[in-house]
């Protein structure tokens, strides 16, 4: 399993698509923080931009990836070895390339201008989104066997994860508002791994004012500890539900 | 050693393979013959694990292997159409499959099908420029080089020159007198004449028939195997 992580991380790193997502990285987070002298400012517009590019890179990447690899798969089932090790050794290879780049791009900034709590909670949640969406990326690769149709899958989920979810929210809120539905929101969160990302920076940032209506409803209910303890524990959830259905589905597929 | 039980495969309404059951042995030379599309791939990507079947098991040296991998150690398979990865080159490839199948490095290589088709000359091209008949040469230097009991290859010849198919078709026979069972997909008849000892014959998903090569000419009275083929079909 070991040697196919390695390989896997080898050919993601010959191509320079990886290295080229690090330097975009590490310009954003210099530049925002060198924008203004309020680091805590910094911290903020720096985690509006992560919680957008970093799922829309992974997913699209991790998509692209997995049938460019698509040879390498087939190659490798007729081989002596288990399926769900070709399964998880690709998962591990694609999250420990694109969880360096993200490490490496925001984390140098972080360390150098804001070694806050905050800031360490923005780069462990970057961290998990990362691998959160490289294995949605696998659940919607594994379950189309067309190229286009696998990628078009990926980029809804995105569209949905980081603009169509919070929309569908407030017209909820919008048309419910005579009724107390705020235990009914704060579990609806849960259905959407950024956005409870972003409640678990601003839990810790203490800034309920840019919280939005889903994360004040959060806050008031879970509290401090507990809110941030449930919200990673949800995570947690979305790292392992859709790998383990994709995996299930590997398991079964015929190539 | 590899006994196939009433295997269905259906891939929607089409039928693949419909209650397919053979047994074949060790020592024996197999052919699979049938018409386009008769399911002889999907039969043998089912014994490699590739294709799951609906119905029906697969066992290999006793063993199921629907939960099983590490018996795919003895199988040497060449693909009917070889896909590498294309950013490898040749060299590289050869050594990943190496590097990922030897276990303590007590694996017996065969490289003699490497050095006849010439590949170290040609270690560092990159898979995505080799034509068909050199992609066909780097699968069949690899169903070769690990010595496996088991030789599974699809359609080995199609693409190749006659000096590679010649060369190919000597390692065969020679494996073969080891002792080792080789299954062969072909639709070139007249190569496999001095090849094999059994006959499958597959139509539309069906095993037809699976006798021993004697016993065929002997049914259909003609010498060559090309010709017994062809009174079978004409019979159906």
């Amino acid at each position: 399993m070991k040697k196919i992580i390695k390989y896997v991380i080898v050919d993601i790193l010959r191509n320079k698509i990886v290295i080229a997502y690090t330097l975009l990285l590490l310009a954003i987070s210099f530049g925002l923080f060198n924008l203004d002298d309020n680091t805590s400012k910094g911290l903020l517009s720096l985690m509006n931009i992560v919680l957008i590019i970093v799922p829309l890179i992974c997913i699209i990447f991790s998509t692209i990836y997995i049938y460019n690899s698509a040879e390498f798969i087939e190659l490798l089932v007729s081989q002596p070895l288990q399926r769900k090790h070709i399964w998880m050794s690709l998962f591990g290879g694609i999250a420990i390339a694109l969880s360096l780049a993200f490490f490496i791009g925001v984390g140098i900034a972080v360390f150098i201008y804001s070694f806050t709590s905050a800031a360490l909670i923005l780069l462990g949640v970057g961290l998990l989104l990362t691998v959160i969406f490289v294995a949605i990326a696998l659940l919607a690769a594994v379950y189309t066997r067309d190229k286009a149709k696998g990628i078009g899958i990926s980029v809804l989920l995105w569209l949905y994860f980081s603009l169509i979810f919070d929309g569908l929210v407030l017209f909820i809120l919008y048309q419910f508002q005579d009724y107390p539905l705020e235990k009914f929101i704060a579990a609806i969160s849960c259905f959407n791994p950024v956005d409870l990302s972003r409640i678990l920076i601003l839990l810790k940032m203490d800034v309920s004012a840019l919280m939005g209506y889903t994360g004040a409803i959060f806050k008031d209910f879970f509290g401090m500890r507990a809110g941030m303890i449930t919200s990673f524990i949800v995570l947690l959830l979305w790292i392992w539900s859709p790998l383990w259905l994709s995996l299930r589905r590997f398991n079964r597929k015929d190539l | 050693m590899i006994i196939a039980n009433n295997v269905t495969k259906k891939f929607g309404k089409l039928t693949a393979l419909n209650n397919v059951s053979a047994t074949c042995g060790k020592g024996q030379c197999t052919a699979l013959i049938g018409p386009n599309g008769s399911g002889k791939t999907t039969l043998v990507k089912c014994m490699l694990g590739m294709v799951i079947p609906d119905n029906g098991f697969i066992t290999f040296n006793d063993k199921n292997i629907l939960h099983d991998w590490l018996y795919r150690e003895h199988i040497g398979y060449m693909p009917q159409i070889g896909r590498y990865p294309e950013n490898m080159s040749i060299g590289q490839l050869l050594n990943m499959m190496k590097d990922i199948r030897s276990k303590n490095g007590k694996c017996s290589l065969d490289e003699d099908l490497i050095k006849a088709f010439k590949l170290p000359d040609i270690l560092q091209k990159r898979m995505r420029t080799l034509s068909g008949g050199t992609t066909q040469k780097v699968s069949a230097s690899l169903a070769f080089l690990f010595n496996p009991d088991v030789l599974i290859l699809d359609e080995p010849t199609a693409g190749l020159d006659p000096l590679a198919s010649e060369i190919l078709k000597e390692k065969i026979i020679a494996e073969k007198q080891k002792g080792k069972l080789v299954l062969i997909t072909s639709h070139i008849l007249s190569e496999l004449d001095d090849l094999v000892t059994h006959v499958i014959y597959m139509q539309d998903g069906n095993l037809l028939f699976h006798k021993s090569i004697d016993r065929l000419r002997e049914d259909t009275g003609e010498k060559k195997l090309s010709k017994a083929i062809a009174s079978v079909m004409k019979k159906n």
